[in-house]
């Protein structure tokens, strides 16, 4: 075969932990042709960077390459020499990283740092490369071409620097790049923008590429073959459609099932029914900047609010009132009708206890130097004064509800916990207060599909049997269509949309809205080129683009 | 205005008020000193002159804003007092032309300078190429053998690396004098000489801090993502160091050498000691142990002086070499 | 002037030796990756220690008198060689009887352990055991005065030694070895007791300021800037000459304690605030406040025992710190006052002896014991903190 250009065979690759080597990738075949897109997904751990840095013959300090070989279009990447592979690099492969903010350099405007791959290897003099440089941030759809490329990497927003880094992997037309999770940072309307741009580019200059991601729904825009990897090994492979439409084993299926989990949404509350908690007109501030405006809305009993919106539109602030850890500047935010105190200070134990927090990184929620029993004991004792014997099978009691033996991890520091098991000790220690109301905030979000997916039903299954209601912050769409009641959309410290999830997911809508919604990447191959049709008809690209700036 | 001048300016007032705090604080620290004080220093043999010049230099007549504000003008004037040693001399010897502290510290202050600059020069380069060089080679044999010297070096005390150059460098190979006998019109070379021993006892301890902080500067930075996407880009070893390194190293590098020469002010203290070097520091040991007053307080506000504005300088000319500082957005 | 030319001399002809190994090492195996990708910096490198050692081997072989006259170079380089041989043999036997004796947590701690680690804790270990019984080791008491004098140490009667001091005696006839270690107690004993002092206070008010914050922070951090501002040991010294109007003898070293406690304890005022700082934003912390705790269970439940490894490490740097401003606060005669048997003091009292180092080295050994004393303490703990903050950096990856 002449158009094979890169291949991969029974690759091993080890990390040094605490003095000796553990595997990382356990003999992995890869195998690309010219101009071929491969997906490679997998969880948080699977190895898919370390696999797609050591296609480029690179490993990071205190990690090798312990077995197989690793060819590119002929040459041996394993024994070639650091000469050899130096002239490969950035000429031939070209790598584009997650954080394009940290790697760029921050001494240099951007097209000093474009044109140096082709200067250095000597493609291009200076001049052309600089203009072909200007060519490509017009064709990645950049703001300004003409000068955004002199400018330093900290006056660039996100989105851009990612379209800039992309720009400059292309910049000697190598037959190869890595992507490697390079919207994985952005937030949905701004990663659309970028993954059209990557994909334009690669066709229109018919390189080859590994774009490694964690997220089904982007690797299905991008790829002609999809890999699938679970702790450094493959799962399996397939053509893009038909991995999709027939997944053949096990663990793939049940990650293209995560998506079918949806609970019916609850009949709407009695009109004259007092809610649990309701937010009205609450203005807050950190300092003198102005964060919240002016934002309403209820949750009743047994119910789910998620509210939703990107980075920055002050979801989470809006927790913070609710708590007490904000007090707000105006309005007030009412519990079973009574009036709460704005400083949680000044709160009852009682009010205190009413409502309730659930994380999004178990691990600074729980502190490392308790055992799961004191963790979850202490909020038993403190507030219901149980001791001893009475609060040690309370606990018990507890842990069987977000089913975890107590036998068997009660006595466990959470360093000795996978982070599922520490997220259900978060909402064990939630549930000992015995609360009316959680909030959860961003829970799903730093763990992988599967485990999200048991956490979701676990609080669902809590719901039903305690007659808990919830507020579910989250910028996560499919979250929300599982779980949620009712959807409060949040952009730039105000609501800009509120009411029942059914009607949420049906047009018309808020503009902003309905960006939001279509934004989210779905499971469909065509979806992105649909999209971008669609908005190109209806122009609503321009809203994106300005939300871009 | 341009946002780093500002910046500058918003430090340089700020230092300016560290300093007038700690000359509060000097002051008032000398001002708990008991009543009889003077009586008590110059002994039973004192003129009452002489007392009464002490009890009017501490001028405890007067309400304690009054003194603090009339001992400020007078040290932003130069003018440091007389020592306490000048005094008793002057009562009972009669002599009449009275040394003030300013003429005693000013030749003292240019050889002090002298032996921390002659460190300085021999300490820079030296720990900077150390450091860079141990964190390339990290976790190499070179970069342990380095860590567990400069290790050793941190951990002795100043006198007992002075001593073990005295030993070896004057006592067994007589190539440099033990004392360093600095006196007027001497030569340059001769100024050297005398000043090498006590300068490298100082080199060996700046060189061991700049070197470790150096190093972890560098590691810290070599670990950040754009050196591997410039190693990914295939860009050369050298140029690696030269272009995507040092632009940004030099911020950290310049505050561990400011913060570095900030500490041999310390060091001067002892290591003047034990080659009776005639600098400030061995002036302000002696006048401590002869609770020489205005003698202490000069030489305290002067080191206190050098000491704020080298931090000073390393915040500052840091910021200076941020890019991300000069090209605001 | 010829020494000059030398430097370059000896630079070229290791340039040369370093570029032939790596030729050399090319052809030998082949072209092996190795020798193949080595730069010429690190064959150099290479080069220079070779003929550090062959240096190093050489001086330790040469005789050690020259017509009957001792070689004092050659009996330093081979005090040097034996002490240092010495201390990896103990290390090493050390640390073997660590992965054998004791609880499974020791045993697991002392596999992974470097041999400069288990020198630190060996020497630490020695250096308790004496400062506690100094009493019973020392064979004589610490202020007590014999006829003879300047007694030279080695015990040779035949050099001038006494066998019952076998280091000899001061200029005032005090016997050298019962002198050091009692400066084990005294020395090693107050600074100690400084440092928990120090760590006492700045602790404390550390983590008061992080858990309040607000004003109380505000106003610790200035009083703490400020007083950073002056060099310690300037400050110190400033501090003590006030001190020394109102008090003398013992009552001077009380007060030198309290001095270096309170300007020492800025230090740890900062570090404790940042560590504090740093578990006040937890989220664990958050849901605490939340659920209504008071202060005291914040602060001795949630946020100390996370602050234990970073404070102990601390704790090792501060003592270290104290330990070396005490001894130089001694050595200029304004430290640990007599008649208590301190380092600093010895090395002052003692240094003449050192001119005598070359027709005697032995002489020159005393001041030079003492110096060594307080290097090795700290180094020791150096070794220590250093294996204990790569242990924790390595355990969070």
């Amino acid at each position: 075969m002449t158009d094979l250009l890169l291949e991969m065979h029974d690759v091993q690759i080890e990390g040094r932990s605490d003095e000796t080597w553990m595997p990382i990738i356990k003999g992995v075949d890869l195998i690309l042709k010219k101009g071929e897109v491969l997906g490679l997904i997998g969880e948080s751990g699977a190895g898919k960077s370390t696999l797609g840095l050591a296609a480029m013959g690179f490993t990071r300090d205190g990690v090798r390459i312990s077995g197989g070989t690793v060819t590119f279009d002929g040459i041996d990447l394993r024994t070639a020499s650091a000469e050899t592979k130096r002239q490969l690099l950035g000429k031939r492969i070209a790598y584009v990283a997650q954080s394009a903010a940290a790697s760029f350099n921050p001494a240099h405007k951007l097209i000093d740092q474009h044109t140096e791959a082709p200067v250095q290897h000597g493609t291009a003099s200076k001049a052309e490369s600089m203009a072909d440089g200007i060519e490509l941030y017009r064709r990645l759809r950049l703001p300004d071409p003409d000068e955004i490329g002199f400018r330093y990497p900290h006056q660039v927003s996100g989105g851009q620097l990612q379209r800039a880094m992309t720009a400059m992997a292309m910049a000697t037309r190598p037959d190869l790049i890595i992507f490697d999770e390079p919207t994985t940072a952005l937030d949905v309307t701004t990663q659309i923008e970028v993954l059209a741009a990557i994909r334009d580019i690669v066709e229109q200059f018919g390189t080859a590429a590994i774009y490694i991601t964690h997220d089904l729904a982007v690797v299905a825009q991008m790829a002609d073959r999809i890999k699938v990897l679970l702790k450094g090994e493959e799962v399996e492979e397939a053509e893009t459609r038909e991995m999709l439409s027939a997944p053949k084993e096990d663990y793939t299926k049940s990650l293209w099932a995560v998506r079918a989990f949806q609970r019916p949404a609850k009949p709407a509350p009695a009109t004259d029914a007092i809610p649990v908690v309701s937010v009205q007109t609450v203005t807050a501030a950190y300092g003198k900047i102005p964060v919240l405006h002016d934002v309403s809305f209820d949750i009743h009993a047994g119910r789910t609010v998620a509210v939703v919106g990107e980075s920055g539109s002050g979801k989470s602030t809006t927790a913070r009132v609710i708590t007490g850890l904000l007090p707000q500047s105006a309005g007030v935010v009412e519990l079973d009708g009574e009036p709460l105190p704005a400083d949680y200070r000044k709160r009852s134990k009682d009010q205190l206890r009413q409502i309730q927090m659930i994380y999004q990184m178990a691990d600074t929620a729980l502190n490392p130097r308790q055992t799961i029993a004191e963790i979850v004991g202490r909020p038993v004792e403190f507030y219901t004064g149980l001791k001893g014997h009475a609060k040690r099978n309370r606990v018990a009691e507890l842990m069987e509800q977000i089913e975890l033996p107590a036998s068997e991890y009660a006595d466990r520091l959470p360093s000795e916990l996978s982070g599922g098991q520490k997220q259900r000790i978060g909402i064990a220690r939630a549930l000992a207060a015995e609360p009316k109301f959680i909030i959860c905030d961003e829970v799903t979000s730093a763990l992988d599909q599967l485990v999200a997916e048991g956490i979701l039903r676990l609080l669902a299954r809590l719901q039903d049997d305690l007659n808990l209601s919830y507020m579910f912050i989250t910028h996560d769409l499919a979250t929300v269509r599982s779980i949620a009641d009712e959807v409060v959309v949040m952009k730039d410290g105000r609501v800009v949309e509120q009411g029942r999830k059914a009607e949420m997911f049906r047009p018309p809508h808020h503009p902003y809205t309905d960006l939001l919604l279509s934004s989210v990447p779905e499971m469909d191959p065509d979806w992105l080129t649909n999209l971008l049709a669609e908005r190109g008809v209806h122009n609503i690209g321009d809203a994106a683009a300005a939300s871009i700036k | 205005m341009h946002p780093v001048l500002k910046i500058i300016l918003q430090r340089l007032a700020l230092g300016l008020l560290t300093l007038f705090i700690v000359s509060i604080v000097i002051f008032t620290a000398v001002n708990m000193l008991p009543g009889d004080f003077a009586q008590a220093i110059l002994g039973q043999s004192a003129t009452p002159e002489a007392v009464a010049a002490i009890r009017r230099d501490l001028g405890l007549d007067q309400p304690y804003v009054v003194r603090y504000f009339g001992w400020l003008t007078d040290m932003l004037q130069g003018n440091l007092g007389i020592s306490y040693a000048q005094l008793n001399f002057q009562s009972n010897m009669g002599g009449q032309n009275l040394k003030t502290v300013a003429d005693q510290i000013a030749p003292r202050f240019a050889n002090t300078m002298f032996l921390a600059g002659v460190a300085a020069v021999i300490a820079v380069p030296f720990a900077v190429t150390l450091g860079v060089l141990a964190a390339l080679y990290r976790n190499s044999a070179f970069d342990k053998a380095v860590n567990v010297g400069t290790l050793t070096s941190i951990s002795s005390p100043e006198f007992f690396l002075a001593y073990i150059l005295v030993l070896f460098l004057a006592v067994l190979n007589p190539l440099l004098p033990s004392i360093a006998n600095i006196y007027q019109g001497i030569s340059l070379a001769d100024r050297l000489t005398a000043t090498l021993l006590p300068a490298l006892t100082l080199t060996l301890v700046v060189t061991a801090h700049m070197m470790r902080m150096t190093r972890a500067a560098i590691i810290n930075l070599l670990a950040s993502p754009y050196i591997e996407m410039a190693r990914l880009k295939g860009v050369s070893p050298f140029r690696i160091i030269v272009k995507h390194a040092l632009p940004n190293a030099w911020a950290p590098i310049i505050n561990v050498i400011a913060l570095n020469l900030a500490y041999l002010i310390t060091g001067v203290v002892v290591v003047e000691v034990v080659f009776n070097y005639p600098g400030i520091g061995q002036l302000f040991v002696d006048a401590v142990k002869n609770r020489d007053i205005p003698v202490v307080q000069a030489c305290c506000l002067i080191f206190a002086a050098a000491y704020i504005l080298l931090n000073l300088a390393a915040d500052i000319l840091s910021m200076l070499a941020n890019p991300r500082l000069r090209h605001p957005k | 002037m010829s020494a000059w030319i030398l430097v370059p001399a000896v630079f070229a002809s290791l340039l040369a030796l370093g570029w032939a190994g790596r030729l050399a090492g090319q052809k030998a195996t082949g072209n092996a990756p190795t020798y193949r990708d080595m730069p010429l910096a690190v064959a150099f490198g290479y080069a220079f220690a070779l003929a550090l050692v062959v240096a190093g081997v050489w001086l330790y072989l040469q005789p050690a008198t020259l017509d009957g006259a001792p070689r004092a170079s050659v009996i330093f380089w081979r005090w040097a060689v034996h002490f240092l041989a010495a201390s990896a043999v103990a290390a090493f036997v050390f640390r073997l009887a660590g992965r054998h004796i004791g609880t499974e947590g020791t045993k697991k701690a002392f596999r992974n352990m470097p041999l400069t680690a288990a020198f630190g804790i060996l020497v630490v270990l020695i250096y308790a055991l004496t400062a506690i019984f100094a009493g019973w080791i020392a064979p004589h008491g610490q202020s007590q005065v014999f006829a003879t004098a300047n007694v030279v140490p080695g015990g040779n009667a035949a050099l001038g030694g006494n066998p019952e001091f076998p280091l000899g005696t001061d200029q005032i006839g005090r016997d050298i070895l019962s002198r050091l270690i009692y400066g084990a107690q005294n020395t090693v004993g107050i600074a100690f007791a400084t440092t928990l002092l120090a760590f006492f206070l700045g602790g404390t008010l550390g983590f008061l300021a992080a858990t309040l914050q607000g004003w109380v922070d505000q106003v610790l951090s200035r009083l703490v800037d400020v007083l950073m501002a002056i060099p310690s040991l300037i400050f110190s010294l400033l501090l003590i000459t006030v001190a020394s109007a109102w008090v003398s003898g013992a009552g001077l070293t009380a007060a030198m304690v309290v001095i270096i406690a309170v300007i020492d304890s800025t230090r740890v005022f900062r570090l404790s605030r940042a560590v504090g700082m740093n578990i006040v934003v937890m989220d664990y912390i958050e849901a605490a406040k939340l659920r209504g705790e008071g202060l005291t269970y914040l602060i001795f439940r949630e946020i100390l025992p996370n602050a234990t490894a970073p404070l102990l490490a601390e704790f090792g740097l501060r003592f270290c710190f104290v330990f070396l401003t005490i001894s130089a606060l001694s050595f200029l005669g304004l430290g640990i006052q007599p008649p208590l048997a301190d380092w600093g003091t010895m090395v002052k009292d003692l240094s003449a002896f050192i001119n005598y180092a070359a027709f005697a080295p032995q002489i020159a050994s005393a001041p030079l014991l003492a110096a060594g004393a307080i290097a090795l303490l700290t180094v020791a703990v150096n070794f220590v903190v250093d294996w204990m903050l790569q242990r924790s950096s390595g355990l969070k990856e």
